[in-house]
């Protein structure tokens, strides 16, 4: 109940809806029969999953010499897709902690969607270096264990070995906050079912009452995961690009990298936010908590982020032209106009120009148009990654070793694979889990709700009545 | 809980009535057992005189534990276990052992926290506590008194209050 309404702020809920309304409209996914479209989705999605299966096995059953990687080029899809899939999952994070700090009251609609995508966004990405290495079933050696071997300790100087510890507390840390926010809600279910469903819920719900005090404690924990949570992820993606920066390849030993990755990762983040969320609103009827307005500050947020990844990449290419090191020089060069200029003209198009389309707030209205440009930058994202990585390697140091790559049908397959696993996870979240936060909705509905906020506001119905009781609260 | 406990609640249909009834129970000096809610509202801790939530305080601690761990460990480890020198780095490379630290500080402060809050929450997987009223996790506001220890005198003076202060519903439930 935060009293201040401001009079140029849109509603952010729609449809006058109730605190019971609202709880019935957020529920009622998971407890009705799934639609065909579920299904239809599902079905496709588990049988991506399944090939991606498949391709994983062989990749292990046989090596990764069944990929096409040799001598010069040691990282090709597997590394990008690892750093595309992490770079996806930080909008969950902005979107659940950043956002929260800030107050920003629209994150209520998306969070928890989007927080559920950062940890199966997390979970493809880890599946990268697990079986890149080779050999998966010694891959417990990445952790400083006891072992008969000295004991041999990891390399705690490595990023690799930083990354590996980054993105397990990332994984980790998402996953609390997530489960933590859901567990009121899961009680919400929990009061609602019957029979078996309600035992399940009532696992999951841990017991919540709703007292005032574990709301208390509740906000607290909230506030202070958002606070750590902050670095966090941004400490994550600089960490990844230490993976490449830290190194002395020309193209990659560059001290813009952290800010730039973290800038390019919270936009594809968001992309893959508003891809998802612009099917989940129509599919399951949340057009009045999933808003034109929460999709304007998105595209507010890609629009921010689009443009620091543009003058990054503009910079990148201005210093290594000032720098006067040839090696750096040509390295930008060939990315431009080298063998890989399609990839390098697909980032530029994808991440520079067209996200400058949203200066025009008609575009960032409009939700097909914003559909049509959340799946590009995800492509414009992905061939960032693909530039950086193989393309980089290809022309190294030395000619006799320039090399040429292109993907195996395993690569592709583990690559769609991990599509498939992100989307049967989300399918089965929509089930199982409130879409949106309920509770964090209900929250905001007195300042935020179309009839105590905007144009439709009844009259006499706003401010007044919730301003004194703020005011006193202010007093204590 | 143990022992069986008589409870006397009513349910209020907006966050609004309740905090006036709050305020109401304290000018009458009733006391109040609990405050349930289907969101966190605003407002209602100074009125219960419910004191700042210490977890973020534990979280420090935790916190600390995590960095001390992480540095700790790192530097035993390359000092005095089994130096090696990398890159012709000294062996005690202070610089290189930030991320590892940091990100063990983080860890370290979100899963003492969370435990923590759910171990004095008295809530955790399996656990079922009683519910008064399945609505209260939907659009109803409770408070509750406990009718078993107290007078009749007091009780009535409990009814009485939340007949007065807007209860749409009063019900008694023994948990």
């Amino acid at each position: 109940m935060s009293a201040v309404i401001s009079p140029i702020r849109d509603p952010l809920i729609t449809g006058h809806k109730d605190y019971h309304q609202i709880t019935e409209d957020i529920c009622a996914p998971s407890e009705r029969t799934p639609s065909a479209a579920w299904v239809t989705a599902f079905l496709i999605s588990v049988a991506v999953l399944s090939f991606g299966v498949f391709c994983i096995l062989w990749t292990i059953w046989f090596g990764i010499g069944t990929w096409n990687l040799n001598r010069t080029i040691g990282w090709g899809w597997d590394i990008t897709n690892f750093v595309w899939w992490i770079g996806i999952g930080h909008a969950g994070t902005l979107i659940s902690a950043i956002l929260l700090l800030f107050r920003q009251k629209w994150r209520t609609g998306v969070n928890r969607a989007a927080e559920a995508m950062t940890i199966f966004a997390v979970l493809c990405a880890a599946l990268f270096p697990g079986i890149h290495v080779g050999r998966i079933w010694v891959v417990f050696y990445f952790f400083p264990y006891p072992n008969t071997r000295g004991p041999l300790w990891v390399n705690f100087n490595s990023p690799l070995l930083w990354d590996l510890f980054a993105i397990s507390t990332y994984f980790t840390v998402s996953l609390l906050f997530w489960y933590t926010g859901l567990v009121p809600d899961f009680a919400t279910l929990r009061d609602r079912a019957t029979g078996v469903r309600k035992k399940v819920y009532n696992f999951l719900s841990f017991g919540w009452t709703g007292a005032a005090k574990h709301w208390q404690r509740f906000e607290s924990l909230s506030l202070v995961l958002a606070g750590i949570a902050t670095p966090l992820v941004l400490s994550v993606h600089t960490i990844v690009s230490f993976d490449f920066a830290t190194s002395v390849i020309p193209g990659w030993h560059t001290t813009i990298f952290p800010p730039y990755f973290v800038a390019g990762a919270i936009f594809s983040g968001f992309a893959m936010v508003l891809t998802l969320m612009i099917i989940t609103r129509k599919i399951l009827n949340l057009e009045d908590y999933i808003t034109v307005e929460h999709v304007d500050s998105m595209n507010k947020v890609i629009l921010l982020t689009g443009s620091i990844v543009g003058v990054a990449y503009i910079t990148e290419l201005v210093i290594a032209w000032y720098s006067g090191y040839i090696y750096e020089q040509f390295a930008f060069a060939n990315r431009v106009q080298g063998v890989y200029w399609w990839a390098y003209f697909g980032m530029m198009t994808c991440n520079v120009l067209s996200p400058q389309l949203f200066w025009v707030r008609k575009f960032r209205r409009n939700i097909a148009f914003t559909f049509f440009m959340s799946i590009f930058i995800n492509i414009g994202m992905w061939f960032e990654r693909f530039v950086i990585i193989p393309t980089t390697l290809a022309r190294d140091y030395l000619p006799s070793s320039w090399s040429y790559y292109v993907p195996s049908w395993v690569e592709i397959g583990i690559f769609l694979g991990t599509l498939g696993i992100f989307f049967t996870l989300y399918l089965i979240f929509t089930r199982v889990a409130p879409v949106v936060a309920i509770a964090e909705v209900k929250a905001i509905l007195k300042s935020s709700g179309d009839q105590y906020a905007g144009e439709h506001a009844k009259q006499g119905h706003t401010a007044h009545d919730t301003h004194s009781h703020e005011e006193e609260n202010l007093v204590h | 809980m143990s022992a069986h406990r008589e409870i006397l609640f009513g349910l209020y249909d907006d966050e609004t009535d309740l905090l006036s009834a709050v305020k109401e129970a304290n000018a009458r000096h009733l006391h109040i057992d609990n405050v349930y809610s289907p969101f966190p509202v605003h407002g209602l801790d100074p009125l219960l005189g419910l004191q700042e939530s210490r977890l973020h305080q534990a979280g420090f601690v935790y916190g600390a534990i995590g960095m001390l761990t992480a540095f700790l460990f790192m530097t035993w480890v390359f000092t005095r276990d089994w130096p090696i020198i990398f890159g012709g780095k000294p062996y005690w490379s202070v610089p290189a052992f930030i991320p590892i630290t940091f990100e063990l500080t983080v860890l370290f402060a979100s899963i003492g926290m969370v435990v923590t809050y759910y171990a004095v929450n008295g809530q955790g997987p399996g656990v079922t506590n009683a519910v008064l009223d399945d609505r209260i996790t939907d659009d109803k506001f409770c408070i509750s008194f406990d009718a078993g220890h107290a007078s009749e005198e007091e009780v009535s003076k409990f009814q009485q209050f939340l007949t007065e202060s807007g209860a749409k519903e009063i019900r008694t439930k023994t948990i």
